[in-house]
């Protein structure tokens, strides 16, 4: 039982029917990491940069998928323009300190942000 | 009396002694309530007896209530209780830690939301509640839904009851490990690639993934809002029918919530189901399942067929292709999603994201950045569309699909989480959730070593009723779903 696994063989049969996708490099996942807003060491890109690529060459299988003619589908629920009243509905509303609870940094009952532009 | 005899007693006694309340369905314990003879009080004293001794071998929650104020709760509706209460008035539950729960903390296993107190109640929450439920804990699971082990996260591994040096699953898998363990009369879960059904069947519950917009996902911290659906986990189908019907319905503040009717889910459950056609993909009992998974299916097919049930073989060729289909579309829309996380109004900064968190964001990002996005993002959506009209085909062939969960057991600690790709693969048979279509997962067996294997029953759109209907049916005749993890019994 201990040497049997599936999902090993499974990964076999997927990734040997994908054909070798451009490499990546470590600037576009420096790249990726600033767009995502994620702050990461060198050493940190330069271990996620191989597992990165192994997933996105896992992914790259839907490329093999003929999809001409074929629309996309963002949603499955076929409801579209599903309003409401604009009404304050008061039992919703939370108090100014409530709204306030989970922050860190308040000031005189607002949020505190840090400076984005410089002095 | 015979020796053999006295030794038969003496092999009972321990399940004779361990028989729990907790092992009573929903409604006979809705019953026993009604007619005073037992109370809520004894049934939380229960959870709170197999938490305090079992719990610390599971991890299966982020927070537990204190006891003394769910025990005085458990008093209030004792005292207040009459003949026409909801079935889950004065039943404990637990509900997974994604779900907002005003005043209790709601981490989503993850240090960004560590500290994080909810202001407000999520609607599937609050509906439970309403009905007269108890919380007593909020449970362990993956970070922000992102696994199927429940190993990653910031409050270690969800053990597996019926072995504690493998996986419970995920991503609810405190909810998974806790239900089977006793620890709880039912729980609520949250399935986007297999969440709920993965545990269900790595620990021996049963678990019900909804149709999306069937239940409100308002509350409930997102993962992918195209997927995601708030379902019931517990000890069987019947159990789920019952806690279905007081999650499901509409909600004005989940715009995608159903307008659809919610049906009596518990009326047609004793309906015979002969006549009905099960359809068994073949592709999915072909390459890559376990041996044993597999001839426990066919199994359970058997006896379908004893039921009087047709079982008809059918195709879903484009199988391999739904992972990388969910993953596109989920990683882009996670990648959304958790962008909110900035530490401003509430919780820690972004750089508390777990490496496979921060793997998914980066996923997402490259699959919606310029350039790229034609050939992956969009790509997966059509690549959906294809899915839809896949599983519309093989279900205007049959009532339900019969399809494995997961393509193995209970996988040990360490092993998914160390692989991403393997990560990614034991959603094979669940990744169907692009379709939005409903599925029902159940014990059908054990393999040689006593791990849980697990079937799913996949519907056409708003088929709960149904898919409930089969798998109430099929425990009748079996008893996989009554069996206890021998953890508890000692």
């Amino acid at each position: 039982m201990a040497s049997w696994n599936s999902l090993e063989v499974l990964k076999l049969l997927i990734i040997s029917s994908m054909k070798n996708q451009k490499a990546i490099t470590k600037d576009q996942v420096k790249h990726l990491a600033k767009l995502a807003n994620l702050k990461l060491t060198d050493k940190e890109l330069e271990k996620l940069l191989p597992q990165f690529t192994s997933v996105v060459d896992f992914v790259s299988k839907v490329q093999s998928l003929n999809t001409k003619n074929i629309p996309e589908t963002s949603q499955v629920t076929g409801l579209e323009n599903i309003f409401r009243e604009d009404l304050i509905d008061k039992n919703r509303m939370f108090t100014q300190d409530e709204a306030l609870s989970n922050a860190k940094k308040t000031y005189k009952g607002y949020f505190e942000v840090d400076a984005i532009f410089e002095e | 009396m015979p020796r053999k005899h006295i030794k038969a007693i003496l092999k009972l006694m321990p399940y004779l002694k361990n028989k729990m309340l907790i092992d009573k369905s929903l409604t006979e314990l809705a019953s026993g309530l009604i007619n005073k003879e037992f109370s809520s009080e004894e049934i939380v004293k229960e959870c709170f007896d197999k938490i305090e001794k079992i719990n610390s071998k599971l991890n299966a929650f982020t927070t537990v209530l204190d006891k003394d104020e769910v025990i005085k709760k458990a008093r209030e509706k004792d005292n207040k209780r009459t003949e026409n209460n909801n079935s889950l008035y004065g039943l404990p539950f637990i509900i997974k830690d994604s779900y907002n729960t005003r005043g209790f903390p709601t981490t989503v296993a993850s240090n960004v939301l560590k500290n994080y107190i909810s202001p407000y109640d999520a609607t599937v929450y609050s509906r439970i509640l309403n009905a007269g439920a108890i919380l007593i804990a909020k449970t362990n699971m993956d970070a922000w839904g992102h696994g199927a082990s429940s190993e990653n996260n910031d409050y270690g591994p969800v053990r597996n009851p019926w072995d504690t040096s493998r996986v419970a699953g995920g991503s609810s898998g405190g909810n998974a490990a806790a239900i089977s363990s006793r620890m709880t009369t039912f729980g609520i879960g949250e399935d986007t690639g297999g969440s709920i059904r993965n545990p269900s069947s790595w620990c021996n519950i049963t678990g019900l993934k909804v149709t999306y917009g069937r239940t409100s996902r308002y509350g409930c911290v997102p993962y992918v809002s195209s997927f995601d659906t708030m379902g019931p986990m517990a000890k069987s189908a019947e159990d789920c029918a019952l806690i279905l019907q007081t999650m499901a319905g509409q909600d004005p503040l989940d715009a995608t919530s159903s307008p659809k009717a919610v049906p009596d889910y518990s009326k047609n459950l004793q309906n015979r189901i002969s006549g009905l056609v099960l359809g068994m993909p073949k592709e999915c009992y072909a390459k890559g399942l376990d041996p044993e998974i597999k001839s426990s299916i066919e199994k359970a097919a058997e006896q379908f067929q004893q039921l009087g049930v047709k079982i008809k073989e059918i195709s879903i060729p484009l199988l391999d292709y739904g992972v990388a289909v969910y993953y596109l579309i989920g990683t882009s829309e996670t990648s959304s999603n958790l962008a909110r996380y900035d530490a401003v109004r509430y919780g820690q900064d972004r750089s508390n994201f777990t490496k496979e968190t921060i793997r998914r964001i980066m996923l997402g990002t490259y699959a919606l950045s310029a350039g790229y996005y034609d050939a992956y993002y969009r790509k997966a959506q059509k690549g959906r569309t294809l899915f839809i009209k896949e599983y519309n085909k093989a279900l205007s062939e049959c009532d339900a699909i019969l399809m494995p969960v997961e393509p193995m057991v209970a996988t040990k600690i360490g092993e998914l989480i160390n692989d991403p790709i393997q990560n990614m693969l034991a959603d094979i048979y669940t990744c169907q959730t692009p379709t939005g279509l409903p599925s029902l997962a159940l014990p059908c067996g054990f393999n040689q070593s006593g791990m849980p294997i697990g079937m799913q029953l996949i519907g056409k759109m708003f088929t709960e009723e149904k898919l409930l209907n089969i798998g109430h049916q099929y425990q009748q005749m079996t008893d996989w779903h009554k069996r206890k993890p021998p953890l508890i019994e000692k």
